[in-house]
Formats: structure tokens, C-alpha cells, sequence
């Protein structure tokens, strides 16, 4: 079995390394050029708008709204110091803290969920997995004002913890889905040794489940940060001052009556950027993560 | 692979099956699982029940004094609604369209991905950079940067083909939102579907491969049936997602024109921002959480079918 | 494998676990910079407003008041003109308490006045040395107090009128009247529109919103002599006035108007007109100070300036103001008034006037701006029309026939931004081509018998 596991797991990319047995014909490369080139121009072509976003955020606003889109300007850093000026420091800082406080939180919560439905499973665990998605079911629009009003009695409006705790309750869901499906490529067979052998269960957990499923802790973590950065409609509805988020932020850059296009593109360069970031470092391990199991 | 031995029971414990231990055990294994099933039942739970509460009143905000109850009155007024019927039938087009475009275009974008190419990994990066984006920004950048008239970049790049001046969100509403969300959860069902490629054991392609078949037959029979959970949790998850959307539709085209392109969501939205309807905007949740969890439940019964239990010829 | 991610997973708990600590302490340290107030008798002062230039200005210009008055610190919360309708409605009306000082308009202070749900401001213009609340223009005062009393101060008001390119209209030969009619100015346009592709010959809003292409259409619509309902509030939106002046609009806008039509608010017009590629634009009068901007404009200067186009009424100008007003639900409004009376008093003109650019001065709340030399100065091409639009504009009697509402752009009613919004939505689809402009005005008129039915009783 440990044979099997492994396989995939050499196959995997790591690093770039091929998952597709390598071609001994020579022609196979040839054909792997073509695909090269269609792969980078379709790469690029998704990429485009982000990329001429930021462009446009280094424009000013006149080279910003040309007919003829400009690529040639004289780039300047207005846009960003119109940004900063405005304040972007305190939202940024709570939604890192939500962000962050939610995630953990999450998984604290699901990774022993999970365990609980998959490895040592509940009865009914099928139910328990629906009732968990169909909570997902109910669009917030229609919740928002009981909600405010809950909120509002218990005097935590424009509080930042309100928003972990809602982020918390949106992510938890398909955390444990995901946390499930890795936990599900455990061999059994190793488990059974280690109770065989005498080993308390926490050491189990700790020296065999965890660094199996790790990766895909880390692919549920990054799901559930991107989900919580980019939350906007809670975030707005219920903060104020104190407790706004980068996404709200963005929205006060919308102007009914002007023209900002570059200080828009770069505000949302602004809010875009850490996960982004965040977003590529980790890629590898997001596929790593959830092709080690996200499906069984 | 393992999945069948996972389902049975850990090892049982050495003292025989006496009623005693077995509900011991079975609390021992409900205890992790409880703490995410309170917590989840709090906070979800509670707002659910208040809207169904205020979807038996009806209640202006903004007209103090009018909260009555009016038990199923908003019920019968949505279904009445022509316009919740349109623009139902517009939710479902743009959370089917868009979900299976994605699905379709991430497979041959996983495909793609999987063949060892120069530079893999910097064009893995530029395709999943579009679902890192604030949906608020990634629709505002489709209405203003690619979409205008005038000035967007997809007039501007049609323009030697004398198709520019097309007015793409006032004729084509839906499509242009479903194509911003498409663009936006492509990557997703890509990552999926890549990962489920990579988990494919390469030692029966191998073999098919030297059994002299086709490309396209061992796609079809072996690669397919593999992917297909992968495909399917890429369906349920983004159609749950999508079914939700609010941020495109508020950004991109404010559920013009007309209704052409709200979405339920959207609408819902208006009626508790704009009209400040609470009990009309409450009973049309509580109703858009009946149909799915109606169409949910076909889709997921399925679903677990194929999932647990089932052993894959992998 | 196994054994290289057990160790990987050892090594990377402390550091994950130390980069926890220090998020939650650089979380905490930063929002427990911003969580004082109350402490050390400072008074933190919660402002909600809309995210329009001049009041981008008014919160970079705040440090000074802070500076003068040390015991009030300020936080802002400024949102795009929809979102912060919604949240700021939301709050006062649930009794949210999150806003010491609330934007409103013209449309929302009459209503919530009545409701209890602002505070009266007399008293505190009453204690207010040199405020000058008689220096508000009129019309602007009157449609911010209820039974007389004020309980929103204008931060700036505006009205509508038309702007041309007055080199354009010299090179085909036409003359502006001092007062034009709408066949007049479809004449004009007709004239002056190249053709698709290339300039076209007026602006007008299709953006469905209450606030976006109704306003400009109900002037039309008032100009004609339509009205939304009869005194017995028996909706009258296909009335032969009413079809008549719709018909006007849409035909003008899909003839000789601007592309993308049912997509463009007051953003997509400015840039349009900005850019020179329309000849005309009928919309709000603080428009000037964006299309005069040398920065933002590459028409700047050459524009001329025509009261609104009427048919049937002497004037047609809209009446619309920003305002702020003090929540009931605020413990601190002695505080909150001090900010708002500085933001909305002479000085604060001066301020804006002398740091900023006599350009960027809010416009249309006080009488002294238009008498201010400086101002005078670099706007006399549109500021005398501003004034005299702002004093004709009477939302009391706004249309030829009786009506049991006010407003003149907008219906003063609670019910209305949703029934214009979904009116506004209809017609933009008539704009798009998708429906007829009957079919529209037939799905509106169900909609505002609806709500005229309530009104009835």
C-alpha cells in the first residue's frame, strides 16, 4: 500500500516535475512546443485584464480614458499616493486579522470534523455532510437585515469580531468537505498498524495522519483565505468605522460624480495584492494539496 | 484505492460489543465533530430562523409603524411576482452556463497544463490569478476596462474586424456577466480537475499506451471515469457558489437593463435595500433556499452514490 | 517521503506559530490605536458619507479641524453613492448608532424628520455665532427643513442645465437661445451628430436608478407637462404627456445620443462630454466643475452653459442637495454639530477656496459663494445660471398640473426608490431597443398604481 501512495506521489508536481510518463518517441516533444505556445498565449490572454489593470493604475487619470488604450505613458505614482493618503492602512490590518483569525479558527473547527466523518466515521455521516452544504444554501442578501438586527442587539456592529465569526460560519462548510476528502486518503491499513503496535491515538494523528493530510491543510487554508479576503457583502453591511475591510475600502473609491478609472485600477491593485501573492507562493501546494485527495 | 477500508470502522475495542462501550465509542467519535456542528448550527441556524420570522411580516423599513404580520402573505406575492420568475430563470441560466463553461474550458485548460512545456508553472500562475481577484474589482475591471463602448480593450481589439462599437453589457447582459464569472472560476475547476489528472496512476496509461490505443480512447475510458468526482465536486461547489453571486451582477450591470440580467440574489438585494421591504425580501430567500435544497438534494444523493462505497477501478 | 514531511511539518509549526502571535499583536495594536474614544475626554466622531470629490476634499482637509478643535477626533466611512444610501438608511432606521453625523439629500431629511429619526439643528444654529443659516440659498434651505425647521445644513446643491461645445455650435452656424426648448435642442442635435463612430450630438443618462436617469427624465417629464400621479394618487405614467415626453427622451438618446446608452450615469456622460465626443449634455450643474477641469477634460474652456431645455413650465431645472444631519441615536451631537458646522459654514468656503482651487468650492449651498470675487472669477461662465436655476427650482409645485407630492426629479415618498429604480429599469430596457417605449410605461404604470393604492387609503 505504501508503494501504491507513493506513486502518484512521485508523479505529482512538486516543482515542475512531469506527471505524464516521459515520451520516448522524439516527436512527442515537437507536439509538446505547439502546446507550449497555445498554453502561453491562452496563459496570457486570462491574464490580460489583471495586468492592464495595474498598468492602468500607474496612468494618470487623462492617459487613463484615451479611445486609442495607451502602452506607451509616462508612468507615475499619484494613483498610489492618492491611495495610501487615504487611509488604507487600518483596513488593511483588519482584514488581515479576520482573514487570519477566521482561518485558523476554521480549521480548528473542521480538522477534527472531518476526522470525526471520515476516519472514525459518525452514523449518519452523509446527513451531517448535507446539512453542512446546505447551509450555503440561503443567500445572504436575504439574511443580511435579520442579521443587522441581531448584530445590532448584542451591540457588535462595526466589530471585527463579528466579522470572524461570520467568516468562520461561511468557510466552515467546505473546509470540511475538502479536510474530509484528505483525511479519506489515509490507508486504513496504515492505522491499523499503528493501534496494532500499541500507539495512543494522538501519536497517530501527530506522526502519521498529520503529514499525510498537511498539504491539505494548507490548500483548505488557502481556499478559506481567499474566500474571507475578497468577502464583501458582510463587510459592508455590517461595519463602520472601525471595522471595515480592504473590499470596502475599494468601494469607497467609486465615485458617482468624477472620473478616477486610475485611482480605482489602483486601489484594487492594492486590495488584490496580497492574495495574489499569497496566491502564487502557495500555488504548488494547493495542487499538491488537492491532488493528494480532494475527491475519493 | 483505500477508500473502501477507510469506511469500515477503525479496529474494534477488545471488550466485546457490550451496549455500554458501543455509545461510549460513538460519543468518542461524535466529540470532534461536535464542536463545528454547534458552532455551525449557532451561527447559520439563527439567522435562518429570523428570516423565516420576518418572512411572515410585513415590514417597511423605512415606513415606521407598518410591522404586521401577515402570515404567508409574501409568499403568495413572490410567486405572483412575473419579474421573481424572470429573473429565477436567469439565475439558472447563468449558475448552469457558467458552471459547466468552466467546468469544460478548465478541463482543456488542465489538460493543457499537464504536458511538460517550457515555463509550466508562470502560465499555472497567470491562469488562477483571475480567482485571486476581489470579485468587487474583477467585475468593475470587466465593465470599465474591457467592456466599455468606447473605451474598452475588447471593442478596441475587435475594431479591425469591424465589430467595435458593440455595446456589450446594454445587448448582451447575461452573457457578459457570464462571461466575467466564467473568467473567474475557470481556474478553480482547472485546479481541480489538474489535480485530479495528476492523481491518475500512470502505469495504466502506460500500459494502454502500449497496447497501441489511441489518444482519445484512453481519454475517453480511462482518463474520464477517473476525473468524473473531480468534475462532479467542481459542479456542486461552483453552482453552490454561483447560485450566491451578487458582487458581479451589483458591479458589472446592476441587473440591467431592465431585469435582463438579475439574478436572485440581485433582486432580493433591491427589494430589502431599495424598497426596504424586510418580510418580501425575507420570504424570497426562504424560498430560493426551498428550491435548492430540493434541487441540491437530487444532485448530492447522486453524488455520494458515486462517492462512498463505490470501489473505482483505479 | 513520509519522513521528509514529518520534518518539514515540525519545522514550520514555530514559525507559523510565531507568525500568528505577531498578526494578532500588529492586529491588536492597530485596533487599539483605533478603538480609543471617550478616554482623555476625546470624542470620537463617526461620519458617514457619499465618496464624491468635494467630499474627498472635506476629509483632506479634516486634520485642520481636528487640529482647532483638540477634544473630537474623526473617522470617516465613505462609500459610492448607492452603498451608502443603503447602509445609512439601514442604520438610522433600525436605530443602529454606528454614525454620529449621516449624509442625506434633499429627499431623505423632510421624511425621516417626520419619522423622529433626525435631530433638529435650529437650536444648535441658534448657538452658532457667525453661521449664517440665512445665507443658504432658499430653495435649498426649505427643501432640507420640515414645518420650518431645519434638520439637515446643505453641504452643496446643484441643479441641472445643459452644457454645449460652444466652438462647435459657432462652426455649424447655430445659435444658443437664452432659453431653449427640447425640440430646440434635438434640432441642435440632429444637427450636430457625425454618425456612429464618431462625435454624436448629446449625453443624456439611460442608466437605470432613481437617482441616475430618472432625475434628468423627470424634468422632461415635468416639462411636458406629465405628472407621476393626480391628487387623488392615481399613477398617470401613461398619460399622453407622460408617453409623449418619455417617447422624447428615448428617441433623442437612441438617435443622436451617446453609445452605450442604457449603461451611462453621470460618470460614463463626463467622460464622454470630457473627451469631446458629444456635442451637448443635460445634466447636474456641479457637472461644470469637472468638465472645466484642465486635468481631467480636453474641452475645458470651450463650453457654454443654457439654462435646463423646458417646454411647458417657465423652468425645469432639478433641486437637489447633499446634506448632513445629526442621528437621534448619537450620544455625542454637540460634537457633531461642531464638524458640521464647520464643514458647511463661509469659512469652510474659504478653506476650500484658497488650498484647493476656487474650482473645487462645493457649489450651491450658500448665497455668499456667488458673491465671492475669487469665485466669481474663474466660474462666471456657469455660476450666475447655478444660482438663478437654483432659485427657480420649486419642488413644491413642480409640474403644470396639481400634484400630491413634491420634489421635482424625484417623488418624496419612501416607496420611491424602489418604484423608480424598477420604472428607471424599464426604460432603460426601451433605450437598449429591448422592449417599446408603451411596453415600458404599461409595466411602470402597474408598479406606481401599486403603490399609489397604499396612498389612497
Amino acid at each position: 500500500m505504501a508503494v501504491t501512495t507513493s506513486t502518484p506521489a512521485d508523479a505529482r508536481d512538486t516543482a515542475g516535475a512531469g506527471a505524464e510518463p516521459t515520451p520516448r518517441r522524439r516527436r512527442g516533444r515537437g507536439a509538446n512546443v505547439w502546446l507550449g505556445v497555445v498554453a502561453w498565449i491562452i496563459g496570457i490572454a486570462f491574464f490580460f485584464p489583471v495586468l492592464w489593470m495595474v498598468l492602468t493604475s500607474f496612468k494618470t487619470e487623462a492617459d487613463a480614458y484615451t479611445p486609442t488604450p495607451k502602452i506607451i505613458f509616462e508612468p507615475t505614482l499619484e494613483q498610489y499616493e492618492g491611495v495610501f493618503s487615504s487611509g488604507i492602512g487600518p483596513y488593511l490590518a483588519n482584514s488581515v486579522g479576520a482573514t487570519v483569525l477566521s482561518t485558523l479558527l476554521v480549521l480548528l473547527l473542521a480538522v477534527p470534523a472531518a476526522f470525526a466523518l471520515s476516519l472514525r466515521p459518525v452514523k449518519k455521516t452523509q446527513d451531517v455532510l448535507f446539512f453542512f452544504i446546505s447551509t450555503k444554501m440561503l443567500p445572504v442578501v436575504a439574511a443580511i437585515v435579520p442579521i443587522y438586527v441581531v448584530v445590532n442587539e448584542i451591540g457588535a456592529l462595526d466589530n471585527i469580531w463579528t466579522l470572524v465569526v461570520l467568516y468562520t460560519g461561511m468557510n466552515l462548510p467546505i473546509a470540511v468537505w475538502m479536510m474530509r476528502s484528505f483525511f479519506l486518503e489515509v490507508p486504513g491499513e496504515l492505522l491499523e498498524q499503528a493501534s496494532i503496535d500499541g500507539a495512543p491515538l494522538w501519536r497517530t494523528l501527530r506522526e502519521i495522519v498529520l503529514p499525510i493530510v498537511s498539504p491539505g491543510i494548507f490548500a483548505t487554508a488557502l481556499i478559506c483565505v481567499i474566500f474571507a479576503w475578497n468577502e464583501f457583502f458582510f463587510a459592508v453591511n455590517l461595519t463602520a468605522a472601525n471595522a471595515g475591510t480592504v473590499p470596502v475600502f475599494l468601494v469607497g473609491f467609486i465615485t458617482s460624480e468624477g472620473l478616477y478609472w486610475a485611482q480605482l485600477s489602483a486601489a484594487a491593485t492594492l486590495a488584490a495584492l496580497p492574495v495574489v501573492i499569497a496566491g502564487w507562493v502557495a500555488q504548488n501546494k494547493l495542487v499538491q494539496g488537492l491532488s493528494f485527495g480532494a475527491v475519493k | 484505492m483505500t477508500a473502501t477500508t477507510v469506511e469500515r470502522p477503525a479496529p474494534a475495542p477488545p471488550t466485546g460489543g457490550a451496549p455500554m462501550i458501543d455509545r461510549a465509542e460513538g460519543w468518542r467519535r461524535r466529540g470532534p465533530l461536535l464542536p463545528a456542528l454547534i458552532f455551525t448550527i449557532i451561527v447559520t441556524q439563527i439567522p435562518f430562523l429570523l428570516t423565516l420570522y420576518y418572512s411572515l411580516q410585513s415590514w417597511n423599513l423605512v415606513r415606521p409603524g407598518s410591522q404586521s404580520f401577515v402570515w404567508f402573505q409574501n409568499y403568495v406575492d413572490v410567486f405572483a411576482d412575473s419579474q421573481f420568475r424572470g429573473v429565477a430563470l436567469n439565475t439558472v441560466i447563468m449558475t448552469l452556463g457558467s458552471v459547466l463553461i468552466a467546468v469544460v474550458l478548465g478541463l482543456l485548460l488542465a489538460l493543457l497544463l499537464n504536458r511538460r512545456f517550457f515555463g509550466r508553472g508562470v502560465v499555472r500562475t497567470l491562469l488562477i490569478t483571475p480567482f485571486l481577484i476581489t470579485p468587487v474589482a474583477a467585475a468593475l475591471l470587466w465593465r470599465t476596462v474591457l467592456l466599455d463602448p468606447t473605451l474598452g480593450l475588447v471593442n478596441f481589439v475587435l475594431s479591425p474586424f469591424g465589430a467595435d462599437g458593440t455595446e456589450w453589457i446594454s445587448e448582451y447582459p447575461l452573457a457578459s456577466v457570464m462571461a466575467a464569472l466564467v473568467w473567474q472560476w475557470t481556474p478553480f475547476m482547472m485546479l481541480l480537475l489538474l489535480a485530479g489528472l495528476q492523481s491518475q496512476p500512470t502505469d495504466q496509461l502506460e500500459a494502454a499506451r502500449v497496447d497501441g490505443a489511441s489518444s482519445w480512447s484512453i481519454f475517453r475510458e480511462l482518463t474520464l471515469p477517473h476525473l468524473r468526482r473531480f468534475i462532479e465536486l467542481g459542479v456542486v461547489l461552483g453552482t453552490i457558489y454561483l447560485v450566491n453571486t451578487f458582487d458581479t451582477v451589483y458591479m458589472m450591470t446592476q441587473g440591467g437593463p431592465g431585469t435582463a440580467s438579475a439574478n436572485l440574489p440581485f433582486y432580493i438585494y433591491q427589494r430589502a435595500f431599495l424598497g426596504f421591504d424586510i418580510g418580501q425580501s425575507a420570504a424570497m430567500g426562504v424560498v430560493v433556499v426551498v428550491l435548492t435544497l430540493i434541487a441540491a438534494s437530487f444532485a448530492l444523493r447522486l453524488l455520494f452514490r458515486t462517492f462512498s462505497g463505490e470501489e473505482e477501478a483505479a | 517521503m513520509r519522513g521528509a514531511a514529518r520534518r518539514r511539518g515540525r519545522g514550520r509549526a514555530p514559525a507559523v506559530l510565531g507568525a500568528i502571535l505577531a498578526t494578532l499583536a500588529l492586529v491588536a495594536g492597530c485596533s487599539g490605536a483605533g478603538a480609543l474614544g471617550g478616554a482623555d475626554g476625546v470624542e470620537t466622531v463617526t461620519v458617514a458619507i457619499v465618496s464624491n470629490p468635494q467630499m474627498e476634499d472635506a476629509i483632506s482637509l479634516s486634520p485642520q479641524f481636528e487640529a482647532e478643535n483638540p477634544g473630537i477626533r474623526l473617522r470617516f466611512v465613505s462609500l459610492s453613492e448607492n452603498e451608502a444610501r443603503a447602509k445609512i438608511t439601514a442604520s438610522v432606521a433600525t436605530g443602529g448608532g454606528e454614525f454620529d453625523v449621516v449624509m442625506v439629500s434633499n429627499y431623505e431629511t423632510p421624511q425621516w424628520a417626520q419619522n423622529g429619526w433626525l435631530t433638529d439643528l435650529e437650536p444648535y444654529i441658534a448657538r452658532t455665532p457667525g453661521y449664517d443659516a440665512a445665507d443658504f440659498i432658499p430653495s435649498v434651505r426649505d427643501s432640507l427643513s420640515y414645518q420650518g425647521r431645519m434638520y439637515s445644513v446643505p453641504f452643496y446643491g446643484e441643479s441641472s442645465f445643459l452644457m454645449y461645445r460652444k466652438d462647435l455650435f459657432e462652426q455649424a452656424g447655430i445659435q444658443m437661445p437664452a432659453q431653449p426648448t427640447w425640440p430646440q435642442v434635438a434640432e441642435f442635435a440632429a444637427r450636430l451628430d457625425q454618425g456612429q463612430g464618431q462625435r454624436r450630438g448629446i449625453c443624456l443618462r439611460g442608466k437605470p436608478g432613481w437617482g441616475e436617469m430618472l432625475a434628468p427624465l423627470d424634468t422632461v417629464i415635468n416639462t411636458f407637462g406629465g405628472r407621476w400621479y393626480d391628487p387623488q394618487w392615481r399613477a398617470q405614467l401613461t398619460s399622453p404627456e407622460v408617453r409623449q415626453a418619455v417617447q422624447f427622451y428615448v428617441d433623442l438618446v437612441r438617435t443622436h445620443g451617446q453609445p452605450g446608452a442604457s449603461q451611462s450615469g453621470f460618470s460614463e456622460c463626463a467622460t464622454q462630454f470630457g473627451q469631446g465626443q458629444v456635442a451637448m449634455w443635460y445634466d447636474a450643474t456641479s457637472a461644470a466643475g469637472t468638465v472645466e477641469d484642465p486635468a481631467e477634460s480636453t474641452v475645458a474652456g470651450r463650453i457654454g452653459y443654457a439654462p435646463a431645455p423646458v417646454v411647458a413650465t417657465p423652468s425645469s431645472g432639478w433641486l437637489y442637495s447633499w446634506s448632513l444631519g445629526i442621528p437621534q441615536t448619537s450620544p455625542r451631537k454637540d460634537a457633531a454639530w461642531r464638524f458640521m458646522a464647520w464643514m458647511t459654514d463661509k469659512q469652510y468656503i474659504q478653506r476650500v477656496g484658497q488650498e484647493i482651487g476656487w474650482t473645487s468650492v462645493p457649489p450651491g449651498s450658500r448665497r455668499s459663494t456667488y458673491a465671492n470675487p475669487e469665485y466669481q472669477r474663474v466660474s462666471n461662465a456657469y455660476a450666475p445660471l447655478i444660482l438663478e436655476g437654483l432659485q427657480r427650482a420649486n419642488p413644491a409645485q413642480p409640474t403644470v398640473q396639481p400634484v400630491p407630492y413634491q420634489g421635482i426629479q424625484f417623488v418624496r415618498i419612501p416607496e420611491f426608490q424602489d418604484l423608480g429604480t424598477r420604472v428607471s429599469q424599464q426604460i432603460s430596457a426601451a433605450i437598449a431597443g429591448q422592449i417599446s417605449v408603451d411596453e415600458a410605461l404599461e409595466q411602470s404604470q402597474n408598479y406606481a398604481q401599486t403603490v399609489g393604492e397604499s396612498y389612497q387609503r
